[in-house]
């Protein structure tokens, strides 16, 4: 700066200066906070020592001494907390993949059900929509855990919808395969299957670029999942044994099993979140401008390629980030199976609260881990949307 | 090539459209052949669950008298809220006393539909929900004028689940508001202290919060305070929406042109000035909507206070089910619960459809 | 092109084949009567221009001729193909008449030339490098080949609705149909896109245009078409519709919108 520029500059108080009252009010702030915070972390302590509690994170490695019905991995009440906790993430994580995959299939269908051209059935799924929304999630799961509970027959008249199948209080009960040595010839058939897949359609690709015909897409790529494997088994000699669950008693034994806990769970979390994804769909598709579809169809484009080509890129833009917020909603939803009695993260938590008292080490951790999850799906949806931005000046 | 005198063509009937109801079932029902197999499908289901129901809830329904009169082949057991009705609505108000809870109710209830007509936005409207808000509370706890006093403890069921959305709201959204203008902030502290509070709220579920605050809360407190439990979870509720409102608000903050906040600072004004007289009033009314199902979601929320223990309306349900008399009339307890809140809720969210119609007509002239 | 030159090539066209012919065409939106009794021959290599007060029905009419709206009485035929429902029919029209809106109507997650091309691939199934030749040989023509691998949105209002134009004449249409392609933009593109059509019509395309551009329609038509409330009030050549317009209406049009 110029000498005459600097002796220009009028003398302004500090307290006037803008950048000096903006690290004053800063300080201020975050003292403040800081303050408080100590306040509330000295009275805690105060409070859980008169009552004997203790802290730290010691805790985690004592035995649990409670069982869990429910567990991806081995556990037994000898086990210690931090593996009750760890079980409890497991069938959180369970629930929450099957509750998006579930719910988004049947949302989606839902959605595309609201834009019918047959006005029963848009009022039909208008209804359903109407209904899941306005009610409480938690009450929806009480009704449904309710229902399968006492509404279904006990385990000796349970229902068999299907050969094998059983619905009954205690639970689902279907058969499973028992293993063979073809099925790993077949899983590997399967994933060689995906590779040709993937090759056909880079070729058919390719040929429709150099000579303008579409090769056939559907069947060959279906053939190359389902074909190789099906040879094997055919090999084999179709070897088909089934462990079905029989009736031991009270209860089935044998077979694989979903809890009434879980089913309840999961039918309350993909009904509800299904419909609000059902409208995010709808509403994604109704974005895209009408002059869209119309510029398509003054060129001569068929309706099945306008959809794939010109409406379905541009809706995709407006319901991924929508649907990711959901999924976002439906893994913290799950949380409420510490009121139906399933035993996830919520849950073994609050037993593991209730039996060590140490509830502020217990509602920390699992504080963390919730955000943790959330922002590992907020971090991908950034990341999904700064790809697809469509690219403007 | 050249045409000059074309005549003047009258205006002609529209052909017959024939918008008759056999018209319409062709274009809506039957267009295609699938819509036409989807359309007798749906016909058939409906016939079939309206039959079931009206058989079950409507004719073979036991309206009243004792458990023992639902027994397994009648329909319905509508008695039980003739029995229950009153337990699950208002909790364990004294019975005596219970017609103050349903004035409460009335009031509120009247209240917001006098909100719903914009012409009626002022000043007087505010005074009438703060005069309104205060004879409720007179209402609820007494001990003045000549009315017994029931303590808070004793508050439940429906009104409860009003109070509760109410006052978190209430209270909630001046936070709201502050943290979406420390979102935007320019001062770097601010901005991160109010990002980490909001992003940290909206990562975890509500029952975290709930249960922070219903088992941490007294922790804080120096010993010998006590920290009543409906002010706990009341503020548990206002920390959690807070987070959420913020988010609507600062849309709308982001949503008002740029230009009217150079306009504000052109003129001289303060931060302060410029957000209580410019930047809120209009960021606000852009955002309606979207507070409005923000109170919906908070509304249904509630409900989940049975999971610590304080007895709202769903709590009513299941204590009311737990009796082993009624304990098979689930589906008609149940079906009550969710008839009232759907009733709220769904009359909320079709005015906030409707004020966001209008908001968006008014805004383009 | 001279005037003189022009006329010649007007009566020229005049005694062509006639392209599209519209015979008492009316069509109503619930009781409103859009268009009443048309009755219109388009010949081929024909510039039509289509002016009129809004809600003239101006943009129906043409927008009925590529079937985005139906007409409920009369007949449409584009080249000997008759507009009906069937949908072989319309598929086929909608191959050989292009259409320019007045929102351009670009795809914005495409680029330029993949806008161009997608047509020509998925209808026409040409192979890819082919459609991509032609794409070019198109933006070449509407000057701006360059900006054939950026985005709708990078582009101003003028070059998009350039690249619409391109992209209609990729599929070799015989017919143009444009809806007021310059009403959307600032003033000072509306002549890049005039200058356009302008060659277009020197090339000989048959042309119907919506537009209140009347410099342009001085120049380039062979007819000029004026509508109100639904019917065509006058038709005959510029010459002739701006010196000696015979309805009161067209007179009272002319004057309002000549005044700028």
């Amino acid at each position: 700066m110029t000498d005459v520029a600097r002796a220009a500059r009028p003398k302004t108080s500090i307290w006037n200066d803008r950048d000096f009252r903006a690290v004053v009010a800063q300080v201020a702030t975050v003292g403040t906070i800081l303050a408080v915070a100590l306040y509330l972390f000295n009275n805690t302590r105060t409070n859980l020592e008169a009552r004997h509690i203790a802290s730290g994170f010691g805790f985690l490695k004592s035995e649990s001494g409670f069982g869990i019905s429910e567990h991806v991995i081995e556990f037994s009440p000898a086990s210690t907390y931090l593996r009750a906790l760890l079980v409890g993430l497991l069938n959180t994580l369970k629930v929450a993949a099957a509750g998006i995959v579930l719910a988004t299939i049947w949302g989606t269908l839902i959605g595309i059900a609201r834009l019918s051209s047959n006005w029963l059935i848009r009022q039909l799924t208008s209804w359903y929509v109407e209904i899941f929304r306005n009610t409480p999630l938690l009450l929806q799961l009480f009704l449904w855990y309710v229902v399968l509970t006492q509404s279904l027959p006990a385990a000796r008249q349970a229902l068999h919808p299907l050969p094998g199948v059983s619905l009954s209080q205690k639970g689902l009960f279907y058969p499973v395969l028992e293993g063979e040595p073809v099925h790993l010839w077949m899983a590997v058939l399967f994933l060689v299957g995906i590779a040709l897949a993937w090759l056909w359609t880079r070729r058919a690709k390719a040929l429709q670029a150099a000579t303008g015909q579409p090769s056939p897409l559907l069947l060959p790529v279906l053939g190359c999942l389902i074909g190789p494997p099906l040879v094997a088994w055919a090999i084999a000699g179709f070897p088909f044994r089934l462990e079905i669950p029989e009736l031991r008693g009270f209860n089935f034994a044998g077979g694989a099993s979903i809890s009434p806990e879980l089913t309840a769970l999961l039918f309350g979390l993909v009904i509800y979140t299904a419909s609000y994804i059902a409208e995010i769909v709808r509403a994604g598709i109704l974005a895209v401008p009408r002059g869209q579809t119309e510029a398509a169809r003054a060129l001569g484009l068929p309706g099945g390629r306008i959809l794939r080509l010109v409406v379905l890129p541009q809706a995709l833009r407006v319901i991924v980030p929508l649907v990711t917020s959901q999924y976002l909603n439906l893994t913290k939803n799950s949380s409420l199976a510490v009121a139906i009695g399933f035993p996830d993260l919520m849950s073994v938590t609050n037993t593991t609260m209730n039996q060590t008292g140490q509830s502020v080490e217990a509602i920390a951790l699992l504080m963390a881990v919730y955000l943790t999850i959330s922002l590992t799906i907020s971090a991908f949806m950034n990341w999904y949307n700064a790809r697809i931005r469509l690219v403007e000046r | 090539m050249s045409t000059a005198d074309l005549p003047v063509v009258p205006v002609q009937q529209a052909p017959t459209v024939r918008i008759g109801a056999l018209q319409w079932l062709r274009t809506n029902l039957f267009n295609t052949w699938y819509n036409a197999v989807l359309s007798v499908l749906a016909l058939a289901l409906i016939c079939l669950v309206v039959e079931r129901a009206v058989g079950w809830g409507l004719i073979g329904a036991v309206w009243s008298g004792p458990a023992s009169a639902c027994t397994e082949d009648t329909g319905a057991c509508w008695a039980v809220l003739g029995e229950k009705g009153r337990f699950i609505v208002f909790g364990r108000y004294t019975y005596d006393e219970q017609w103050r809870p349903l004035v409460f109710l009335l009031l509120f209830v009247g209240l917001v539909g006098v909100s719903t007509f914009r012409r009626l936005w002022s000043k007087w409207l505010g005074l009438a929900w703060a005069l309104g808000l205060i004879a409720m509370g007179v209402l609820m706890w007494g001990g003045v004028l000549g009315l017994r006093f029931v303590s808070h403890e004793d508050w439940g069921g429906l009104p409860l689940t009003v109070i509760l959305a109410v006052t978190a709201g209430t209270f909630g959204f001046p936070i709201g508001i502050v943290l979406a203008l420390g979102r935007r902030s320019r001062l770097p502290a601010i901005r991160a202290v109010s990002v980490a509070y909001i992003e940290l709220i909206r990562g975890v579920p509500l029952i975290t919060v709930l249960f922070m605050a219903a088992v941490m809360f007294p922790l804080f407190l120096p010993p010998g305070m006590n920290f009543d439990k409906l002010l706990r979870v009341v503020v548990g509720l206002m920390l959690f929406e807070a987070a959420y409102i913020a988010e609507v608000v600062r849309g709308g903050l982001q949503a008002l042109p740029k230009g009217q906040y150079e306009a504000a600072d052109a003129l001289g004004l303060t931060y302060w000035r410029k957000t209580r007289l410019i930047v809120l009033p209009q960021a606000l009314r852009l955002v309606i909507p979207g507070l409005v199902n923000t109170f919906i979601g908070l509304f249904k929320d509630t409900s989940l206070v049975v999971i610590i223990g304080l007895f709202d309306f769903l709590f009513g349900a299941k204590t009311a089910l737990n009796d082993p008399v009624w304990r098979s009339a689930y589906i008609e307890v149940y079906l009550f619960v969710a008839a009232v809140y759907f009733c709220f809720c769904f009359f909320m969210s079709k005015y906030s459809q409707s004020l966001e119609r209008d908001l968006q007509k008014s805004a383009r002239r | 092109m001279s005037t003189a030159a022009t006329a010649v090539a007007s009566q020229a066209a005049a005694g062509n084949e006639v392209m599209i012919e519209l015979a008492g065409v009316n069509k109503w939106y619930g009781e409103f009567h859009v268009l009443r009794e048309i009755n219109l021959s388009v010949h081929r290599g024909e510039r039509i221009v289509i002016c009129g007060p809004s809600g003239s029905g101006k943009s129906t009419l043409i927008r009925c001729i590529n079937r985005l709206e139906e007409h409920q009485k009369g007949r449409i035929v584009v080249e000997g193909i008759e507009l009906t429902n069937d949908v072989k029919n319309v598929d086929q029209i909608r191959r050989e008449v292009g259409m320019v809106f007045q929102q351009f109507n670009l795809f914005p997650h495409l680029t330029v030339l993949e806008n161009c091309c997608l047509a020509p691939i998925w209808v026409r199934k040409m192979p890819r490098a082919e459609a991509e030749k032609i794409a070019m040989h198109y933006l070449e023509r509407v000057r701006i080949p360059e900006q054939a691998r950026k985005f709708p949105g990078q582009l101003s209002g003028g070059q998009q609705q350039r690249v619409a134009i391109a992209r209609a004449l990729c599929m070799s249409p015989k017919v143009m149909l444009f809806d007021e392609p310059t009403s959307a933009l600032d003033p000072e593109m509306i002549k890049e896109v005039l200058d356009v059509m302008v060659g277009l019509a020197q090339d000989g395309m048959t042309m119907l245009c919506v537009t209140h551009e009347m410099g342009f329609a001085r120049t380039v038509a062979d007819r000029i078409i004026f509508m109100d409330r639904g019917e065509i009030v006058e038709m005959a050549p510029p010459k002739e519709f701006f010196s000696n317009p015979r309805s009161e209406r067209t007179k009272q049009f002319l004057s309002q919108i000549l005044e700028h």
